[in-house]
């Protein structure tokens, strides 16, 4: 039976598509439209094929789900590399502005790559990352299979639709211009869904825990979940100009736009990049090195405290502009007491590993997830002090906040998340061990040095050119115009760009790492023991 | 008054208390006696049930399993 409302709402939907087609007003919207006819006429399709056929019941109740999850760590290494890889090449084009190459103006120049490479790799590799990660956890932590049955299916492809129409939308052209919510309101919409789906996957598998507790990493993970939900509604808040077309208006007006656009920013760096990642810290180092984490009691005062003070720090975005003071003083004053939560945080994930520090020497998965703890706890000291409006007044505009933000998005985010794929790869596929320790170790190395390389050379470049911008002569006259600053960046840019590459070789290496764990490595005892009668 | 002066005079003293006391509340609680026994259960759920899930119906305490591996406490290795 349901087969039959699915095929009523594909059809629709297919129908809808191909009316979008023909009237679209705009080239991305046009390509959005063939896209979803395609894959809404294909499942039409394999829905069609399927039904009416004899239902086979497995009770399945007594093992995890865990196919889903190894398709999130697959699609988490993937889109992974494409985001390192764009963020490279655009590296490489702010140091060599031939690489905006002429045939391809108005969809592969900086402007049109720059906002692919962040989604990428905030949205579909820390995103996919968090989907997986939070499913293995809530599962093990509740003890309880996902709830829900396909579902979870549901939430992860349609967040690889959400990702693919966000990242072609933005090459074409369909962009509402705001800062790391660039996706337009129809793609906005679909993502409401498909978040909607992964809360009630989440939850359902919460509510039906074996037991008694909830451990920390889904309260964190739930924070990532139920504040990016709020976060998304309200700075989305888009009336279309047409049905056929990708253009929408914010009804948010001037500074109110801005300080809900800054709002969103920061908790989007508060909430999924630091809670649902805090998620994954407090599961897989207590993992990881074999022993519980460090002070449970500090773990709930470091969760309350996080999230009740992250959700006001925002202003600090907005230091000397139309922002009213006191509400920007409020957002410096807010970020600054943000240091003890984090580093609260970062002395747990560190300290659990105490009594084992023998660890770091021989396993290199432990030394990736410990950096990446170090990288959190330096950037959430770098971001408090640039958030003070007389350090801001240098910084802001610079390259020393890309530093800031890669420091944490490269070093926390990304390391953090290898751990864990080097972590999940061998427990998902039933392997012994990884295939190679010594390449991971290359990993950490290449992803280290990078890292370094990135952030040195924008704390240089970018410190110079608020000095430069802010130098004036005995008369009062700017000395630098725009341009000379611009030259003086480019031998930093050229190391900048030389630490993507490294970063990037090391995530090729996990890769080829991980999928020769899956295809050399040896399968686990266990795995061989299942009863067989003998007949 | 106006809508925004309604709402800005209940978020600086009725919602900033609740706020605040909520929060000292936790803290409060984090450290009520038996705290500890309890925590140190809450901590270790990690190295339980970490190929299947607990069973639906029998006894909660479900035997370990092959790949799990025994939590230690941190008292023990020392």
């Amino acid at each position: 039976m349901s087969n039959y409302i699915k095929l009523i709402v594909l059809g629709l939907v297919v129908l809808f598509a191909a009316i979008g087609t023909n009237y679209a007003r705009d080239l991305a919207y046009q390509v959005h439209a063939v896209l979803v006819m395609l894959i809404a006429g294909g499942l039409f399709i394999w829905t069609l094929r399927n039904t009416d056929e004899p239902d086979i019941l497995v009770d399945r109740s007594s093992e995890y789900m865990d196919d889903v999850i190894r398709y999130g760590v697959i699609a988490t290494a993937f889109w992974g590399v494409v985001g390192f890889l764009a963020g490279t090449f655009i590296a490489f084009q702010l140091a060599f502005p031939e690489l905006n190459f002429e045939w391809a103006q108005g969809y592969l120049n900086f402007g049109r790559l720059r906002p692919l490479h962040t989604s990428a790799v905030i949205f579909a590799f820390g995103g996919n990352a968090l989907i997986a990660t939070s499913f293995y956890v809530v599962q093990r932590t509740s003890a309880a299979r996902l709830w829900g049955g396909n579902l979870a299916w549901f939430v992860f492809w349609g967040y690889q639709l959400f990702i693919v129409l966000a990242a072609t939308g933005y090459v074409l052209g369909g962009t509402q211009s705001k800062e790391y919510a660039e996706p337009e309101w129809y793609v906005d919409l679909w993502l409401t869904v498909v978040w909607v789906a992964y809360l009630a996957v989440y939850l359902g598998t919460i509510v039906k825990r074996k037991e008694p507790h909830i451990y920390v990493a889904n309260w964190f993970y739930l924070a990532f979940i139920v504040t990016v939900a709020m976060l998304h509604l309200v700075n989305n808040m888009t009336v279309p100009v047409s049905i056929w077309g990708s253009k929408s208006v914010i009804v948010w007006s001037g500074v109110q736009d801005a300080m809900i656009q800054w709002w969103y920013g920061h908790n989007a760096v508060g909430f999924f990049l630091t809670a649902g990642f805090l998620g994954m810290m407090y599961y897989f180092i207590p993992k990881q090195a074999e022993r519980p984490v460090f002070s449970y009691k500090l773990s709930i005062i470091h969760f309350w405290a996080l999230i009740f003070l992250y959700i006001w720090a925002g202003p600090h975005h907005l230091h000397y502009t139309a922002l009213p003071d006191w509400a920007s003083t409020l957002g410096m004053v807010f970020s600054i007491v943000l240091w003890m939560p984090s580093w609260g945080g970062m002395i747990n994930g560190l300290m659990t590993l105490s009594g084992a520090w023998d660890k770091l020497r021989t396993d290199p998965i432990i030394r990736m997830m410990v950096i990446s703890v170090g990288f959190y706890g330096m950037s959430t000291f770098e971001g408090p002090m640039m958030s003070i409006r007389a350090v801001n007044s240098l910084s802001h505009y610079t390259d020393w906040t890309i530093g800031h933000v890669h420091s944490g998005a490269l070093g926390w985010n990304g390391m953090i998340t290898f751990g864990a794929l080097y972590f999940l790869v061998p427990v998902l596929w039933k392997r012994e061990r990884l295939y190679s320790l010594q390449m991971v170790s290359w990993h950490f190395w290449l992803a280290t040095i990078g890292i370094v390389l990135y952030a040195a050379s924008m704390w240089v470049t970018g410190i110079m050119e608020g000095l430069m911008w802010r130098e004036v002569d005995a008369n009062g006259f700017l000395v630098n115009s725009f341009a000379d600053t611009v030259a003086a960046k480019f031998p930093m840019y050229v190391v900048r760009g030389l630490g993507g590459v490294l970063f990037l070789a090391g995530s090729v290496i996990m890769c080829y790492n991980l999928w020769m764990t899956v295809r050399k490595a040896p399968a686990k005892e266990a795995s061989l023991t299942v009863a067989v009668p003998a007949e | 008054m106006e809508e925004y002066t309604i709402l800005r005079q209940f978020a600086d003293s009725w919602m900033l208390l609740l706020l605040f006391v909520f929060f000292i509340g936790i803290v409060i609680w984090v450290f009520r006696p038996g705290a500890s026994k309890e925590y140190k259960d809450t901590a270790n759920i990690p190295f339980r049930h970490a190929d299947a899930p607990a069973p639906l119906r029998g006894d909660d305490e479900a035997a370990p399993r092959a790949g799990d591996k025994p939590a230690e406490s941190k008292e023990a290795s020392k």
